[in-house]
């Protein structure tokens, strides 16, 4: 027998109207709608026979390279905040989203830095702890806490280090997205498939976990 | 106990080999057999240690493990869509499948591929459609296939050279509609700008409203420059009411002129969505806005660090079950649920955060709409997360029961196989498998694999049924696995990035029975996408009571004399015709709903008495 998907469940639909408790809606004006084009792929190319061509390399440019090497040591620093949350009596939502941030970030500047490997790239080490905290050697990407900051977070313990952490934190994913917004402004940049997609998960995940991580600040016990 | 039992896959092979030759003109496309003819296992308890464990890295020649289930079939991406000498190219990967009679639509990174899966054997391609614009997830309705495209380098005219500028006239992002009337020359009719494009979309219709179909867009990327499409603004809404964050997008598609197809509503689903996550525990979405109304009312101070957004900005993904009037929104770092009585103006009617989950994927009810199953894909499917290290309960799915429209967490569930730091891994998509009076589900887990569960008790989830491969390369992490495994018309398609279409036949084992699989193969759909999960209604067979005749000797909730000569009588009555055998199957019938009072199981006692009545209709 086929089952027709229009025919199905008419009666459970009426009544859950009455259900409706938030009505925001905004139609978008813009004219959004336009017709399907004259020619389709004009050139005809095969994207199989263009993967071959460029050897699975396709075109990037200088602003992909800068993004991707700035966001490693962007990440490393936060593997580095989010690794003090044990020994520094976070509490146990904070030590959870740390440890998240830490297994989740560690595997991205592995993808990060294999790209920037298979293209013959110059490849930043993630940094060490000692070079941050001596504030050497690694430019401060947008959103990146300074020496003094780091070393403020360092030293604070339990609660005040829950809230430090949250607030810097928050700061440095911000900073994350705006790194995304000027990938995405350049000219050139972002075309490459697997840049594009690490750019917008950097982008969803981060401005998820800053959502998360302002919600959590407010249920911070206020230290004074 | 244990039953094994191999079932040799020679036999298929053989049939594939021939096919292979006969399913494209072109050399290097389709159909090819599984080169490993990996024999299946088929037992009651897990094969120990697994054999998912330590398998063959390979493109086309990885090891593969099948427990209670077989391939039947594995073919290959089609010669504009695979390049052997760049193995994980992201420009080629496949994406989400949909479902239209015979035809299987496959997304693909590059447009999209359409096999004719008449001989799920033998598959043939009837379509190869090169249209770039990641990640091409497809729906179909009737005559018409929607395609969603989110990549800044995606074209207006298909065009593989890219969008350079940032911002240009010759950019798509949102959706392709084309009229798919005559498949070998699909018509590319119009498609709707969106600000941020679609990652994913949603067909949803809707009894109410026979004369549209409606489209509900998710995007995740950033908001695109408003010179380029009028009106995009990514501002927080305190600064830009008309900010094209915090909302989705709803396109309606006049059925009568698709080519009028265009946004009707942007509705705010997550307005005042503001409560703090916490493991386990569901909120009052109701409550938690009118606190948001109270402070904002008292003048709430802006967070530290500006974080203040408002809740999360946009939806990964969307399910529609249109027959019970509801919706499961995945959504930053909520799951909600929504009222869709209304198709144009879906209205949040609660929500669920979850401090164990990291980004809401997608969702999947159960028949009954009591359930309803949340995928978490952390990492974004690109990342290693189901090694021995990584926790259980996080990139896993959460159930959820429904209770007065509200969802109350029950367990978490995570394929139990450690995969390899070079295999990408976690929850993925997937659907029900029609098997009456269970919640049986299949689900892709990229590399992971395929695998099959039982979720009827959503506190105690059981795998019953899986499929894996090796990684694509031993030495480093290539993108490859299940993007999404779906139940159709009696088989499971998965698609899987690198290596094409798989198409699985599930195997009675004891635990589930040949009757339940006959049951689940009866329900047969004209078209499938999984987002607009469809009621399942099961046609009156002898395999149906005999399903719940088996469920019942299982957990013991009908004496074993009465399982005993109930099977006895409904193969006596299927052996007589006519107005002897309506007679014999009503008596039968009656006669069950009486001893469904003494049963241990009465409510699916009296489904058994119930479907040998239909049976006699």
């Amino acid at each position: 027998m086929k089952t027709s998907l229009r025919t199905v469940g008419q009666a459970t639909l009426v009544g859950l109207a009455a259900s409706v408790m938030l009505t925001a809606c905004g139609a978008a004006r813009s004219p959004s709608t336009t017709p399907g084009p004259a020619s389709i792929n004009p050139s005809g190319r095969s994207p199989a026979a263009m993967a071959a061509a460029d050897s699975g390399r396709p075109p990037y440019t200088k602003e992909d390279v800068d993004f991707i090497s700035g966001m490693i040591g962007h990440h490393a620093q936060a593997v580095l905040m989010a690794g003090w949350a044990p020994s520094h009596g976070a509490s146990s939502s904070v030590q959870g989203l740390s440890e998240r941030i830490v297994v989740a970030q560690r595997d991205e500047i592995a993808f990060m830095q294999r790209w920037l490997r298979e293209r013959r790239e110059q490849v930043p080490d993630a940094g060490t702890e000692h070079m941050m905290m001596a504030g050497m050697a690694m430019k401060l990407m947008p959103g990146m806490l300074t020496r003094e900051q780091l070393m403020e977070l360092d030293k604070a313990r339990g609660t005040e280090f829950d809230r430090l952490f949250l607030q810097f934190m928050i700061q440095h994913h911000e900073g994350a997205l705006t790194m995304v917004d000027k990938l995405f402004a350049a000219h050139g940049a972002g075309q490459d498939e697997d840049v594009f997609k690490f750019a917008v998960d950097v982008h969803a995940d981060q401005t998820t976990e800053i959502d998360r991580m302002s919600l959590m600040l407010k249920s911070v016990p206020s230290s004074r | 106990m244990i039953r094994p039992l191999l079932i040799s896959a020679s036999v298929a092979a053989g049939a594939l080999t021939a096919a292979a030759c006969a399913s494209t003109s072109s050399s290097s496309a389709g159909g090819a057999p599984s080169p490993n003819g990996s024999n299946a296992v088929v037992s009651m308890t897990k094969p120990s240690p697994d054999p998912r464990v330590g398998l063959k890295a390979g493109w086309f020649d990885a090891g593969e493990a099948a427990w209670n289930m077989r391939l039947v079939s594995n073919t290959r991406p089609s010669k504009d869509f695979l390049n052997p000498s760049t193995p994980g190219d992201r420009r080629l990967v496949n994406s989400d499948l949909a479902f239209s009679g015979n035809y299987v639509y496959q997304g693909n990174y590059s447009g999209y591929q359409v096999w004719d899966v008449s001989d799920p054997r033998a598959v043939k391609l009837k379509q190869a459609y090169v249209c770039p614009g990641s990640q091409s997830d497809v729906s179909v309705f009737r005559n018409l296939a929607f395609v969603s495209g989110e990549a800044t380098s995606g074209r207006l005219d298909c065009g593989l050279q890219g969008v350079p500028d940032s911002v240009s006239k010759d950019r798509l992002r949102g959706i392709r509609v084309f009229d798919v009337t005559d498949l070998s020359k699909p018509k590319y009719l119009t498609n709707v700008q969106t600000c941020r494009g679609s990652h994913t979309h949603t067909v949803v219709s809707s009894p109410n409203d026979p004369a549209n179909v409606y489209i509900y867009v998710s995007g995740s990327a950033p908001v695109r420059s408003s010179q380029e499409l009028p009106g995009c603004s990514g501002a927080p809404l305190t600064e830009d009411p008309n900010s094209a964050l915090f909302r989705i997008e709803v396109i309606q598609v006049p059925l009568a002129n698709p080519a009028a197809a265009k946004i009707v509503s942007s509705p705010r689903i997550f307005q005042d969505l503001t409560a703090p996550p916490r493991h386990a525990e569901p909120f009052d979405s109701a409550a938690a806005a009118r606190r948001a109304a109270q402070q904002a009312a008292g003048g709430a101070q802006r967070p530290p660090g500006g974080g203040n957004r408002g809740g999360p900005t946009q939806c990964h993904d969307i399910t529609v079950y249109p027959a019970i009037g509801l919706a499961g929104g995945a959504c930053g770092g909520y799951g909600l649920l929504l009222d869709i009585s209304n198709p144009a103006n879906p209205v949040r009617i609660g929500a669920a955060a979850d401090s164990n989950f990291s980004f809401w994927h997608s969702a999947t009810f159960n028949n009954d709409g009591t359930k309803i199953l949340f995928s978490d894909e952390w990492g974004g499917g690109s990342q290693p997360r189901c090694r021995s290290t990584d926790k259980p309960e996080w990139g896993s799915d959460a159930i959820f029961t429904i209770e007065n429209k509200q969802m109350v967490f029950k367990s978490y569930y995570k394929l139990s196989a450690a995969q390899t730091s070079e295999e990408n891994c976690v929850s993925h998509n997937g659907s029900l498998i029609p098997i009456p009076g269970r919640d049986i589900m299949v689900q892709g887990w990229y590399q992971g694999g395929v695998s099959v569960f039982d979720w009827t008790d959503p506190s105690n989830v059981k795998e019953i049924a899986y499929f894996d491969r090796g990684p694509m390369d031993a030495t480093k992490l290539v993108s490859a696995g299940s993007w999404s495994a779906y139940w159709y018309n009696g088989y499971i398609f998965s698609s899987d990035l690198s290596r094409g279409l798989d198409i699985f036949d599930l195997l009675p084992s004891g635990l589930v029975s040949q009757n339940e699989i006959d049951a689940a193969k009866s329900v047969k759909f004209e078209y499938f996408n999984a987002q607009d999960q469809p009621k399942l209604v099961w046609p009156a067979s002898f395999s149906v009571p005999r399903a719940y005749l088996d469920q019942l000797e299982r957990n013991n909730g009908l004496s074993a004399a009465l399982i005993s000569s109930t099977r006895a009588e409904l193969a006596r009555a299927e052996k007589l015709s006519g107005q002897a055998k309506k007679d014999a199957l009503s008596a039968l019938s009656t006669k069950l709903h009486t001893d469904a009072r003494s049963a241990g199981d009465q409510p699916k006692a009296h489904k058994l008495a119930f479907a040998v009545g239909d049976l006699a209709k």
